[in-house]
């Protein structure tokens, strides 16, 4: 009898320690700045597959911050950026999320490009209450998590449908797909270009590989067997190396194009095998509007050598979110969320950002043709 | 017909590499019955060394083929030292252990191995490729008179099949017609026996590992060259080439060689021919088709039945 008394104690004493848990977690209301400075929070892939995606966004957000504090900071208090490394790893993302809000107690997060990695560590964000702005996760579901994530950029369903009208415009009838069936940004890139593409023309070979896989010549023999007009390869630049390269030596000519995930100095570096590619990118540092023409500059001036289109996002979600906290009054992450999701014409470098009710950014998209390491802008579409 | 040459030839060239790992998993399980689980990340190794060594001798300008020998050389001398370390440190102190104890630490030098490499000191997470030179240099398509139009056949899939085949035919020799061969079968056949022979035990397992980690340098750099050094890279490969290994019989010198050729050509093959949006998970496929080989030859193919006594 006394055993059974035990057991049922036991019971619902851990019942009882469960249930204050879960009150526990729902009630993360996030956390207020209340020193001399605002710590914000950034992680990204500053080493691993991803590399050069960490890096040039850091390399963006680092300037934003140096020139607002130069100016004075905000609310008159400095930023204090604090930044983790996630080696490209899905489950470092998590981590490296965790320590930033229950370490440093940040207020804000900035991060990933990836959107595998956006998506695991927005989970995290959204049950703190912690404001978290991806610069450039383009994946629909990254800010699906719930309404602590936004992003500054557009969204795959827009890019995959601009991917396919371009295809259709270089009247490319026969079209071939490479997708990596373990990335959330590629599988959604390729399926937002499957229904774009639909009527256009036809999908004669549809072939996938892993995250981590090195040799691509089966896949890309049976594409050369359909002989294709091109080939969609929605992939990260590291895999997008190594598969042109192989494309190249099996004597595959056609041009490939993919996404944003191309973005990387490592793809200019390439050499002949890439020449003639094109991709679907955030912005072209080409523009000649002057506020991206003055970043351009600044980030020269910086680093000495020339942003890609992750540093220009970093830039400007950093920018949005420094203007979000102005506007917000207080350095206190539910008032940041409310004043991030009212933003409406922000002046980013790229132009003019509103954040739709889905905490996603209407901006346009600009197509770019690579040759012999140069970047040529090839045209830009606005979203309806 | 022409794609399913091509398709072979890529298999083909794949599987070299396997192969050459897999001759180091059966040289050293015939010998101390052991599974070298860090034998992965020598491979690793190989290729970190081969990086180096090919950046720093192309950096002061030497040829381009004195570089590459250079580069096969250098690593596979780094890979054999530290083959050599590996056994004496790690398993050597715990050789009249039980069996358990060194496989876990075998898979604490794995651990160990691959962590240091990730190390940006010593080479980081971040991938990095070889020379574009080396890489033009071997992705060179050849002309064969023999093979259909439309195949391309690059100096590099020649080159990792008749090293590999070179290889295990130069170890084969090694094995059965010298005298460190007999005493390294003496060895294998019964260890005690063999060491009051007057076998030096010490100094034939030592052999066996530096050896073994020297083939799988060869692997690492050709792997490095062919596609790029990441410091996890020997994680999967190592399984693989450990698949590889089982599958021709494990012990069998001829059997890691087809083993690892056979797993190549499966692996592609399961790529060529499955429905196209399946092709990424292919590996898994291959894995299952060797489950059903072992299934019926639980040995491996070269694997011969030896009944224990008791």
């Amino acid at each position: 009898m006394r055993h059974l008394l035990l057991a049922g104690v036991l019971t619902i004493g851990s019942l009882g320690l469960l249930l204050s848990g879960c009150k526990d977690k729902n009630s993360g209301h996030g956390a207020e700045a209340t020193g001399s400075e605002i710590p914000i929070g950034e992680y990204g892939s500053m080493t691993g597959d991803t590399a050069t995606f960490g890096q040039s966004t850091h390399n963006g957000i680092q300037l934003a911050v140096d020139q607002t504090n130069a100016a004075g900071g905000v609310l008159g208090k400095q930023i204090k950026l604090i930044t983790e490394d996630d080696q490209s790893k899905t489950d470092e993302a998590v981590s490296a999320v965790q320590k930033l809000i229950n370490r440093d107690k940040v207020v804000a997060i900035l991060g990933e490009v990836a959107s595998k990695r956006s998506l695991a560590a927005g989970g995290v964000c959204q049950k703190y209450g912690i404001p978290m702005l991806s610069p450039s996760s383009t994946n629909p579901a990254v800010t699906q998590v719930g309404d602590c994530i936004f992003r500054a950029c557009f969204t795959d369903d827009f890019q995959g449908l601009v991917g396919a009208q371009f295809a259709a415009k270089r009247n490319w009838k026969k079209i071939a797909i490479l997708t990596d069936v373990n990335n959330d940004y590629s599988k959604g890139l390729a399926k937002f270009f499957r229904q774009g593409y639909e009527g256009k023309g036809d999908l004669v070979s549809d072939e996938s590989y892993r995250e981590g896989d090195r040799d691509f010549k089966a896949q890309l023999t049976r594409i050369k067997g359909t002989n294709p007009d091109a080939v969609y390869a929605p992939g990260y630049y590291t895999d997008i190396g190594l598969i042109l390269r192989q494309a190249r030596e099996l004597g595959i000519t056609v041009p490939f194009f993919g996404g944003d995930g191309w973005d990387s100095p490592d793809t200019l570096k390439l050499g002949s095998v890439v020449d003639g590619c094109f991709y679907t990118n955030h912005c072209s540092i080409d523009d000649p509007r002057p506020s991206l023409q003055k970043l351009v500059a600044d980030y020269r001036a910086k680093y000495n050598t020339d942003p890609d289109a992750m540093a220009i996002t970093g830039y400007d979600a950093a920018m949005l979110l420094f203007d979000a906290i102005k506007r917000a009054g207080h350095a206190n992450s539910s008032d940041i969320k409310t004043a991030l999701a009212n933003t409406k014409d922000f002046p980013a470098s790229t132009g003019p950002m509103t954040i739709d009710p889905n905490r996603n950014a209407l901006k346009p998209i600009v197509i770019l043709e690579i040759e012999h390491g140069k970047q040529i802008p090839v045209e830009s579409i606005t979203p309806q | 017909m022409q794609v399913l040459i091509q398709q072979l030839i890529i298999g083909l060239s794949i599987g070299s590499t396997y192969a050459l790992i897999a001759l180091g998993y059966t040289m050293v399980y015939g010998v101390l019955r052991l599974i070298n689980f860090a034998h992965g990340d020598v491979y690793m190794v190989g290729a970190v060394a081969g990086y180096y060594i090919s950046t720093w001798t192309l950096g002061i300008g030497l040829s381009l083929w004195l570089s590459l020998t250079l580069t096969f050389a250098g690593s596979i001398l780094t890979c054999a030292i530290l083959g050599f370390l590996i056994e004496y440190l790690a398993y050597r102190p715990l050789r009249n252990r039980p069996r358990l104890v060194l496989l876990i630490t075998a898979i604490g030098v794995s651990l160990l191995l691959e962590n240091l490499a990730q190390l940006p000191k010593l080479f980081g997470p971040t991938p990095r490729t070889y020379p574009d030179s080396v890489k033009h240099a071997l992705s060179a398509t050849l002309n064969c008179p023999f093979l259909p139009a439309g195949v391309t056949l690059t100096q590099f899939d020649l080159l990792s099949l008749t090293l590999s085949l070179l290889l295990m035919i130069y170890m084969t020799y090694v094995v059965m017609k010298t005298r460190t061969g007999l005493a390294l079968r003496a060895v294998s056949h019964r260890f005690d026996t063999a060491s009051l022979m007057g076998v030096n035990t010490g100094r034939i397992i030592s052999f066996t590992f530096m050896f073994g980690s020297g083939l799988a340098a060869v692997a690492g750099v050709l792997d490095g060259i062919r596609y790029d050094v990441r410091p996890l890279m020997g994680i999967m490969f190592g399984l693989k080439a450990f698949v590889a290994a089982v599958l021709g019989g494990i012990g069998s010198i001829p059997g890691a060689v087809v083993g690892g050729l056979v797993l190549g050509m499966t692996e592609t093959l399961v790529k060529a021919y499955l429905p196209s949006q399946y092709t990424g998970y292919a590996d898994a496929v291959a894995f299952v088709i060797l489950i059903l080989i072992l299934l019926i030859k639980p040995t491996g193919l070269f694997g011969r039945n030896i009944t224990e006594k008791v």
